[in-house]
């Protein structure tokens, strides 16, 4: 391949969303066979991380940086280790094998093309969460996915249960998100760099800041709301609504694993001190049990399989909330073996569901010999989740044990919590592979028979892997547990899972009273229920509710807001709007100290000094006390005409004004307007059978008067501070030394009009036009609507 | 001078306001008038004020002689007038237009576009 590895890298991340551009088309080009050829582009991006394998296992790391926005230093950055090209490889594989049984679940959905192209665009945002090294781009891709997830979720959008799944994951984990957006702004601010490696290399430059409980609540609270931690995992449940093929995809690898992505990223940075060992080991042993009685009670395959996601992704931030080389390394394997066993899982339920036509465990029974494929991939992978040896849930098992097993009481109860919790799924694990496929045979909605060889691949191949990985302890240790383990921790860790069996060492033993309790709950599991069912009947309120009841809550306060806002009456808008106007205007004058100029200055002593008169000649007195009749006399005017022609006075005292003060164009126009508006004022209203009198009750009066009153005190004070300064004349200046060199007019506002802002009158033009339109087509439809009816 | 100019632009505010607020719709068609007579003679004012000296270059002169009156307000007032009176015109035929079919002059009556009962947002996703 002619690839550098680092272009490689960005390729990796950026391809699966161009894919999904083109997904569309693909689909109605090769029609049934698209899952094929577009599992085609996962598998390529597959095979390019395989070539970071080489660089990383030599105990490097590769970056790969496209500048983004240059002007603010910020670079598209992507970093692959150990940690990263674990959780790429995964998504990458699983991707693949979900887009092959995506193909074969959905055959004939009319919007098969569109689901594809989602799945890419999602797998994309994945593989940049996991690649990126900017933690902007980190934020980006994180948003991405819950925006796809949301797509994908909600697919099937004709179902009521469907669109709620979707919205509720959409707003929790964008809760979240924005955490996450807070937190990574923060945390630049503290440290100076966007980038997560940088970073990395300035030592405890978090942990040490003044803002580092603020900063921890941030980012554990943006990972606990993607990775569904007690008690925001009541999302994750309902996301089942999503076709099966989304959930083995969201929710073995992906989605909710960002959010142990995130905490594992952020060990080295936020890690190591009380308060996240703490928060995480309490709030993941307390989804472990959780999850896990959760899958005890439930009797849908999927919602089964979704509780003991919730139940692993505890675990997971148990694991590292304890931050101990041991409980690091079992992280890594526990991810690697959670995402075999639970995407092939998912998978098995989805095969049992299209081909037996039901996912009740109830009602399923002896579909061994119709199925045996998919028993044996259900079976294999129930293996790895019960941790029997020669599986990778074994050596994981070993792992978190040894974490734990030597200290002090706190530890033992932390061991205590993971041996229940580990039986507990185990427990689990043995009633999803024996129930539906042992036994007696039950008669199912569909005649079961094996699923089709692109939904087998999947399963098989992920069931197979753990086995695999089960029996190479070396190839694990080396190649998988210590590069990740390194990379989280930033120290070499070496790890040591072997399949020798040491009897005197207490880990061994552990292992096996967790088979021994796991092999009880399956052989009570439907005691169980009947008891958890109850307890759960007795807890009344569930956080769904909540959840149901704050979202109603919100859209009926955003209702009481609208109608307190949005009344219908125009005159409360228009008070509103002049209030918002008197105080816009008193404000700034109050706080720039606009009224400074009132005081008088000390030479001047008092106020009778200040006054002079206006040197006002008698006429120009004359036509302001005419303007000040004719607006007193529309405000009094006892019938409709004289307001109107009281209307003209202040309009023709107003031309006047112009006409004195040397704007003879403007008085011209104004008298002609003035005109114009009393005669169609008159022809119009006097047609009409309107009140003479503005009849304002007092209190409209005194609100209105006061108002108004306000305003123009305002207007006059912001006129007369205006006044007192000076003026820029340098546009005026302009206009009149050039106006008749250069555009030739001897009329200077004329030729301001014409020349100078000609596109101005153009506007105006336009303006005047349009409104003619409008005044025409108003009048017009009257008389259309006058001469239909006779 | 301009401090009285000023004074008076402060009543063509008050009285364009107050019947802004009126509930008759002829009213607020006077208002919005008055307002903009209020606003055109505040921009006239802010410019300064100069007795009768038009801004008209005598003929044969490259340059006014004198100082003159301010070009530029006169030259924005000029385009206002106009689009102001294109306001009141389709103003005061909606207004006529809305009368005729309301029958109704008061604006509380006029609830065509925002009905007194609307219904609640469905609860539901």
């Amino acid at each position: 391949m002619g690839l550098s590895v680092d272009a490689s890298i960005a390729l990796a991340a950026l391809a699966p969303f161009l894919a999904a551009l083109l997904t569309p088309f693909v689909h109605s080009l090769a029609g049934r066979y698209s899952g094929w050829i577009l599992a085609l582009v996962p598998a390529g991006i597959f095979a390019l991380l395989l070539g970071a394998v080489g660089p990383v296992l030599a105990g490097g790391s590769i970056s790969a940086a496209i500048g983004w926005v240059p002007s603010y230093g910020l670079t598209l950055a992507f970093f692959v280790d150990g940690l990263s090209l674990i959780f790429a490889l995964t998504i990458a594989c699983i991707g693949t094998l979900i887009v092959l049984y995506s193909g074969a679940y959905l055959k004939g959905h009319p919007h098969k093309g569109r689901f594809l192209a989602f799945i890419l665009a999602f797998m994309g945002s994945m593989l940049g969460l996991v690649l990126a090294d900017n933690m902007l781009a980190l934020f980006m891709f994180w948003e991405a996915t819950s925006i796809t997830s949301f797509l994908l979720i909600g697919f099937d959008h004709n179902r009521q249960a469907a669109r709620r799944g979707a919205i509720q994951a959409l707003v929790i984990t964008n809760i979240g998100g924005m955490c996450l957006l807070v937190g990574v702004i923060l945390a630049q601010h503290v440290s100076g760099t966007w980038l997560l490696s940088e970073m990395r290399g300035l030592e405890g430059v978090l942990v040490e800041s003044g803002v580092y409980g603020l900063l921890l609540a941030l980012f554990v609270g943006a990972a606990f709301t993607k990775s569904a931690q007690f008690p925001l995992h009541f999302w994750l449940p309902n996301a089942m609504e999503a076709p099966t093929p989304v959930s083995a995809f969201l929710h073995s690898a992906t989605m909710v694993q960002a959010g142990v992505y995130l905490l594992a990223r952020m060990t080295p940075l936020l890690g190591g001190t009380e308060a996240w060992t703490g928060i995480l080991v309490v709030f993941g042993g307390v989804t472990l049990i959780w999850g896990a009685l959760g899958a005890l009670r439930e009797t849908d395959l999927k919602q089964i399989l979704a509780q003991t996601t919730i139940a692993s992704l505890g675990l997971l931030v148990l694991l590292i909330g304890l931050g101990s080389k041991a409980a690091i390394a079992a992280v890594i394997a526990y991810f690697v073996a959670h995402a075999c066993y639970k995407a092939a899982l998912f998978m098995v339920a989805g095969a049992v569901d299209h081909e037996a036509g039901t996912r009740e465990i109830t009602a399923l029974g002896g579909l061994a010999d119709k199925m045996p494929a998919t028993f044996i991939a259900a079976a294999f992978a129930a293996l790895s989740m019960v941790g029997l040896p020669l599986t990778v849930g074994y050596f994981a098992k070993e792992e978190m044990y040894l974490a734990v097993v030597s200290g002090d009481w706190k530890m033992l109860l932390v061991l205590a919590v993971m041996v229940i919790g580990n039986a507990l799924l185990a427990g689990v694990a043995l009633v999803v592979a024996i129930k539906p496929f042992l036994g007696d045979a039950v008669p199912t909605p569909k005649t079961a028979h094996e699923a089709p060889i692109a939904m087998l691949i999947g399963p098989v191949l992920l069931g197979g892997l753990g086995i695999v990985a089960g029996i190479l302890p070396d190839w694990l240790n080396h190649d998988v547990l210590a590069p990740g383990a390194t990379a989280i921790l930033g120290e070499a860790v070496e790890t040591h899972v072997t399949l020798a069996v040491d009897l005197a060492s207490p880990l061994i033993w552990l292992s096996a009273l967790t088979w021994l309790l796991g092999i009880a709950v399956f052989r009570q599991a439907h005691a169980i229920r009947a008891v958890l069912r109850r307890l759960s009947a007795g807890l009344g309120w569930t956080a769904d509710q909540v959840f149901d009841a704050a979202m109603f809550g919100l859209i009926r306060f955003s209702a009481a807001v609208t109608r307190l806002l949005h009344h219908g009456k125009l005159e409360f808008y228009l008070v509103l709007v002049f209030a918002t106007l008197a105080v816009a205007l008193f404000g700034p004058m109050l706080a720039l100290g606009g009224f400074d100029w009132m005081v008088p200055t000390a030479e001047l002593g008092d106020w009778s000094k200040r006054l002079v008169l206006p040197d006002l000649r008698p006429y120009e007195w004359g036509v302001i006390a005419l303007a000040v009749f004719g607006l007193m006399a529309v405000l009094i005017a006892r019938s409709r005409l004289i307001a109107i022609l009281s209307l003209g006075i202040q309009g023709t005292a107003l031309a006047l004004i112009f006409l004195l003060f040397g704007a003879p164009d403007l008085a011209f126009t104004q008298l002609m307007v003035e005109v114009l508006s009393v005669v169609i004022l008159t022809i119009v209203m006097t047609n009409l059978r309107l009140d003479a009198r503005d009849h304002r009750p007092f209190e409209d009066w005194a609100r209105d008067g006061t108002l108004a009153v306000v305003c123009g005190a305002g207007v006059s004070l912001l006129l007369m501070q205006i006044l007192s300064g000076t003026l820029d004349t340098r546009l005026s200046d302009f206009f009149t030394a050039t106006s008749v060199p250069i555009a030739h007019g001897a009329n200077i506002v004329n030729v301001i009009l014409v020349d100078y802002r000609g596109f101005d009158t153009l506007g105006e033009i336009s303006v005047v036009m349009g409104a003619g339109i409008a005044i025409l087509a108003l009048l017009r439809r009257r008389r259309k609507a006058e001469g239909a009816a006779p | 001078m301009d401090y009285v100019l000023a004074a008076l632009v402060g009543v063509f505010v008050s009285l364009g306001v107050y019947l802004l607020l009126s509930r008759s719709v002829i009213r607020m068609l006077i208002g919005m008038t008055v307002l903009g007579n209020g606003v055109n003679l505040l921009i006239f004012t802010s410019g300064r004020v100069m007795r009768e000296v038009a801004p008209i270059v005598p003929a044969g002169l490259e340059v006014p002689a004198g100082p003159i009156a301010n070009p530029l307000p006169q030259a924005l007032i000029l385009t206002a007038i106009v689009i102001g009176f294109s306001m009141f015109s389709f103003l005061l035929v909606l207004a006529f237009r809305a009368y005729k079919s309301l029958d109704a002059d008061n604006t509380d009556t006029m609830r065509l576009a925002e009905p007194e009962n609307a219904p609640q947002p469905p609860l539901s996703y």
